[in-house]
């Protein structure tokens, strides 16, 4: 029962692995790679849900009656493509800060914006 | 043609959106995602009427039958969110030239247009839908581009803001997709009417417990609710003007209708009430929200800033309404999302118009526009007293509702609360007010002007609209009433 399950429990530690590299570290590019765990850990889940006993891969081929299922694998596409996305965009914020702050260290950044938010309010 | 309104209201924008990149001429660019925005408002004007004349529509993707193929599914509910989302967005939009020109470099002025499209797109994409793992691709989509709008601000905290929204964002969409993942494994399915068919059977498992637990938390970031809000402000408050009218009044009313639908049509209303104390955690919630978003609110320097806390505090008031679970709660809920939109695009919208005078948000530059900028600081007194909910105006009517739901219920506590919370906006008002009408203009700075047709025409629009609805209730009580009905599953 424990072991037969053996994906899922991978699978619930790469998720807190994720989210404690997201809450725990001040280095923004650090973030972003537990940001990715997190969601890599769930497209394995998704994997291991659409996955039939002795079934293969979803693909026509002779000799073969036992398909794992392929919705899951689909939208999985789908969600990584996503996670891409959310990736990029998130790496470029990250150099445009780099650019503006020229750190990327989360209380860095946030003591800068003490003074500017001190300089405008007086 | 008719038969495909439903799906033309996600794809024109979705379409029109690249096709931005070939004007790339600001003033040509901007005429057409104002048209293409104007096709969507007529277009869920014409789907609301079709929804109360002759009920739900259901539209089939490439003609592939439900449970298999994907579905869009229109009833009240949707048809009322869809003409929010839909006629704030084009009204903002019409301000976006004027405004956007002195916040934007030349150059990105085609790459705000084509992020704006797309992000109206998800969210029509996730209002519309009938399939669970399409809410999840549309929020993603209306939430990246949101992402990239708000990083496009003049401040460098802008950035950050974008950045900080990326990741509790991405992380409240990733619990969606792992409730969406455990339904799946419950059911087998993603079609949502399909699902909620499917669930009576199973929903006493753990499985599906998880799986009603991961979804509410993600969509509770998403909606910023109290605890989760932390977001919200920066986000808002650094983002360009036009970004900040437009997400203000319709991001976190999809989240709610998120939240909507999730518990009532898929998990039922008897399990969403009963196996958390769902109640009770909402109406905490939503009161500390509206309790504690208020005070920051008074607190704040910068004016952009306080409309966004009290944006969480309008929240809190939304989640209140709901956690009622009666049909007037729920309606109270519906209407104020309504209302609230049309309150909040208009003050961020003057406000932007501010900007577009004085070029900062900052409360102590107010001085003296009372004067200076007569129409622009009537709009926002204006739409400021909608927001405390003074009679005449639509913050009034939501509020009304929602006192009688409480009181119908013998939640008086909550009823003399909701009423406290509102005194709190008359606080932060005044003292907007109070500066810009009160104290001398600035010395050292020249006279300002009043603010350009272009943002007074959409800004007293709106205005209007705040009274309007806050007289003549016929339209929006009606639907929101048909919709929680409808929702209560109690045929009118």
């Amino acid at each position: 029962m424990f072991l037969g399950l053996y994906n899922y429990w991978i699978v619930v530690l790469l998720m807190m692995i994720g989210f404690y590299i997201v809450i725990a570290h001040g280095n923004l590019i650090k973030k972003l790679v537990g940001l990715t765990i997190f969601q890599t850990s769930v497209f394995i889940f998704y994997i291991s849900m659409g996955n039939v006993d002795s079934g293969s891969a979803p693909i026509l081929a002779e000799g073969v009656a036992r398909y794992s299922n392929p919705l899951p694998h689909v939208l999985i596409l789908t969600a990584i493509v996503v996670g891409i996305a959310t990736t990029a965009l998130g790496l470029a914020l990250v150099v445009r800060i780099k650019e503006s702050y020229g750190s990327i260290e989360e209380d860095e950044i946030q003591i800068q914006d003490q003074l500017t938010e001190d300089k405008t309010s007086c | 043609m008719l038969a495909h309104l439903p799906i033309l209201q996600v794809i024109v924008p979705l379409m029109a959106a690249p096709l931005c990149l070939f004007l790339n001429r600001s003033k040509l660019v901007w005429l057409f995602a104002l048209l293409v925005s104007a096709f969507t408002c007529a277009n869920s004007i014409f789907l609301l009427q079709q929804v109360m004349s002759s009920g739900t529509i259901i539209y089939q993707l490439g003609g592939w039958d439900a449970p298999w193929g994907i579905e869009y599914r229109i009833d009240e509910l949707n048809a009322l969110l869809l003409l929010i989302i839909s006629t704030i967005g084009t009204v903002v939009l019409f301000a976006a030239h004027t405004s956007i020109q002195k916040e934007l470099a030349e150059d990105r002025h085609t790459l705000f247009y084509s992020l704006y499209l797309l992000s109206i797109t998800g969210m029509f994409g996730i209002v519309s839908t009938g399939d669970l793992f399409n809410v999840f691709v549309f929020l993603e989509i209306s939430s990246l581009s949101a992402y990239a709008l708000i990083g496009l601000g003049k401040d460098r905290r802008a950035l950050w803001a974008a950045y900080q929204y990326l990741i509790m964002g991405t992380i409240g969409a990733t619990f969606i997709l792992i409730g969406i993942g455990l339904l799946y494994q419950m059911t087998g399915t993603l079609n949502m009417a399909d699902i909620a068919s499917r669930l009576v059977e199973v929903n006493q498992t753990r499985t599906v417990f998880a799986a009603f637990v991961f979804l509410i938390v993600g969509v509770c970031l998403k909606l910023a609710l109290f605890p989760l809000h932390l977001w919200l402000p920066n986000a808002y408050a650094y983002a360009p003007s036009i970004v900040t009218a437009f997400l203000a009044a319709t991001a976190t009313k999809v989240a709610v209708y998120l939240l909507i639908r999730l518990s009532f049509t898929i998990f039922g209303i008897e399990f969403s009430f009963s196996s958390l104390p769902l109640q009770n955690i909402f109406l905490v919630l939503g009161l500390v929200g509206i309790f504690a978003a208020s005070t920051a609110a008074i607190y704040k320097t910068n004016v952009k800033h306080i409309f966004a806390y009290s944006s969480i505090a309008q929240v809190g008031y939304m989640i209140v309404g709901y956690a009622i679970q009666t049909t007037t709660g729920l309606m109270a809920t519906l209407l104020h999302l309504f209302n609230h939109a049309l309150m909040k695009s208009a003050l961020f919208l003057a406000l932007g118009a501010v900007v577009y005078r004085i070029g900062s948000a900052q409360l102590s530059q107010f001085q003296g526009l009372g004067r200076q900028m007569p129409l622009t600081m009537a709009a926002i007194v204006v739409a400021g007293l909608s927001l405390i909910g003074v009679p005449l105006t639509v913050g009034f009517v939501s509020k009304w509702y929602l006192l009688v739901a409480a009181v119908e219920v013998g939640m008086w506590p909550v009823a003399v609360l909701v009423l406290l919370g509102s005194l709190l906006a008359v606080l932060y008002i005044w003292r907007i007010v109070e500066i810009a009408y009160f104290k001398p203009p600035l010395p050292g700075r020249e006279p300002v002007q009043e603010a350009p047709w272009t943002f007074l025409a959409p800004v007293w629009a709106l205005v209007l609209a705040n009274i309007y609805f806050g007289i003549d209730t016929r339209l929006s009580v009606q639907v929101a009433q048909a919709a929680s009905q409808s929702l209560f599953g109690i045929n009118p």
